[in-house]
């Protein structure tokens, strides 16, 4: 009777230290998850959708010389692993006098590490856009920059939401790679913790719960956009 | 002589779709360039407004000359804004109403004010029955009406001359009637057309002239009447024969 009580007792407050370990670590996480991981997501996809942008355009107008610089730079980016690519920039390049803070590189190597992807999805997303506009337009009178900017990109750009909504999520589960080049953003903050405090599973598993509560709400964001986008006129309705 | 088309060359690879086709057009002519699939008709319309880059050919509209192998991007501009045309799939601007889709153009291409574009372009919609669709995205639209409301958007520039590329030709039939009730309205008022179409009534009866082509090389140019009721080439009698034929 008495050692069952103990059991219970013992149990009892292993709990409370888990609840007290999570109360205390979860705002930590989130207030991390809120100041870097998201700014950092933001950034770099933007950064990465203008990359993309311009390199899906370049393959579009088929200029020779610009046109194989893109796809050497697709290659490259997306045949080597992002930690390698982050490993160099941050580690590597500081032997050859290139000194960037962790951010910086952070930024860097995930923008350009996505926007070889979404430079793919816009380059498909252009090409689906019916030819004949691009004629039609000329006969109008207008030139290739209006007729790119008024009727062939927004049209791509539908194409594309669903694609670039993926590569957003990605991009926020990518931001945690950069624990690993010292950034002190939520992952390593989790790992910082659970250096400091122990219950390792506890705070990786509150780290998982939040990227997911990120993703999830990005997920009902696309969805929003899609359904507004299909009510303004359905190019594909 | 509004528009003098001479010697028009355009070789694909080392075939020859156009061997030298000369055409002269007056003002208010409706020309029906009719001929066999293959013989270069949708080529030639295309290179008179350089959508087609040809090897060799001229152009005096207006008594300006311009080289069709060698125009600036300049002079090239300068021919598209006396010009419209009009394509067989239709080509609207997917992500526009159907006001947008006319006033696009006008505001961008043409340097209109807003509201001026705004009245051109309604006053062209009325013209082809489309005033009650403004806010329609061609997605919403037949066939029949959005070629309609291409026809408009071609309109609405004022051009001296509007190419049609077989403007019926991805049509259901049902819906034939209406784009070309639109044309012959357009002929009726003076305007000057140049319309590659396989709609024979169209060519017998509202086009004033036929240019004939088969193989890249224009076989018999005239009148409709003297083509349709007196055809001089060997070639022209056997196709309107095929063509009747067909329709029986």
């Amino acid at each position: 009777m008495a050692f069952h009580s103990l059991g219970r007792e013992r149990g009892d407050s292993m709990v409370n230290e888990h609840w007290q370990m999570l109360t205390e670590s979860f705002p930590q996480l989130l207030e991390y998850g809120i100041k870097v991981t998201i700014p950092l997501s933001i950034l770099s996809f933007a950064l990465g959708l203008a990359v993309a942008v311009t390199v899906a355009l370049i393959q579009y107008a088929n200029v020779r010389f610009l046109r194989r610089l893109c796809r050497f730079y697709i290659w490259i980016t997306r045949g080597t692993p992002l930690l390698v690519q982050l490993f160099i920039v941050f580690y590597g390049l500081p032997d050859i006098g290139i000194k960037l803070s962790n951010y910086l590189s952070a930024f860097l190597v995930l923008g350009f590490n996505e926007g070889a992807y979404m430079a793919e999805t816009m380059r498909g997303a252009l090409e689906s856009v019916p030819r004949g506009q691009m004629e039609a337009g000329y006969c109008a009178g207008m030139n290739y920059v209006q007729i790119m900017g008024h009727v062939v990109l927004p049209q791509a750009f539908r194409t594309a939401f669903p694609a670039l909504g993926n590569s957003m999520i990605a991009m926020v589960k990518d931001t945690s790679m950069a624990a690993s080049i010292t950034m002190a953003e939520m992952f390593r903050q989790a790992q910082i913790i659970s250096g400091q405090r122990g219950d390792v599973l506890l705070l990786y598993c509150e780290a998982a719960v939040i990227y997911l509560l990120f993703c999830t709400a990005l997920t009902w964001l696309q969805r929003l956009g899609e359904k507004l986008l299909a009510k303004r006129g359905g190019v594909r309705a | 002589m509004m528009l003098d088309i001479q010697n028009v060359r355009k070789r694909f690879g080392d075939r020859e779709v156009l061997k030298g086709i000369s055409l002269t057009v007056d003002k208010g002519d409706v020309v029906a360039i009719l001929g066999p699939s293959g013989s270069g008709k949708t080529t030639f319309l295309r290179c008179l407004n350089f959508l087609e880059k040809a090897d060799g050919g001229a152009l005096v509209f207006d008594g300006a000359h311009f080289d069709l192998h060698t125009a600036s991007k300049a002079d090239i501009a300068r021919v598209r804004k006396k010009t419209a045309f009009v394509f067989q799939n239709f080509n609207l601007f997917l992500n526009k109403t159907v006001l947008q889709n006319v006033t696009l153009g006008l505001e961008k291409g043409r340097g209109m004010k807003k509201n001026d574009a705004r009245a051109a372009a309604l006053r062209a919609l009325e013209h082809v029955g489309m005033a009650d669709r403004l806010e329609s995205y061609p997605s919403q639209l037949s066939g029949g009406q959005q070629q309609r409301v291409a026809i408009a958007r071609a309109l609405a520039s004022d051009p001296e001359i509007i190419y049609f590329d077989e403007p019926t030709s991805a049509l259901d039939p049902e819906l034939i009637g209406e784009v070309l009730s639109v044309m012959r309205q357009l002929a009726k008022e003076g305007m000057t057309m140049l319309v590659v179409t396989h709609e024979m009534d169209f060519a017998r009866n509202v086009s004033n002239k036929v240019l004939f082509m088969a193989d890249g090389t224009a076989v018999e140019t005239g009148p409709s009447r003297d083509f349709f009721e007196n055809p001089k080439a060997d070639r022209s009698r056997d196709f309107i024969r095929s063509i009747l034929a067909a329709r029986e």
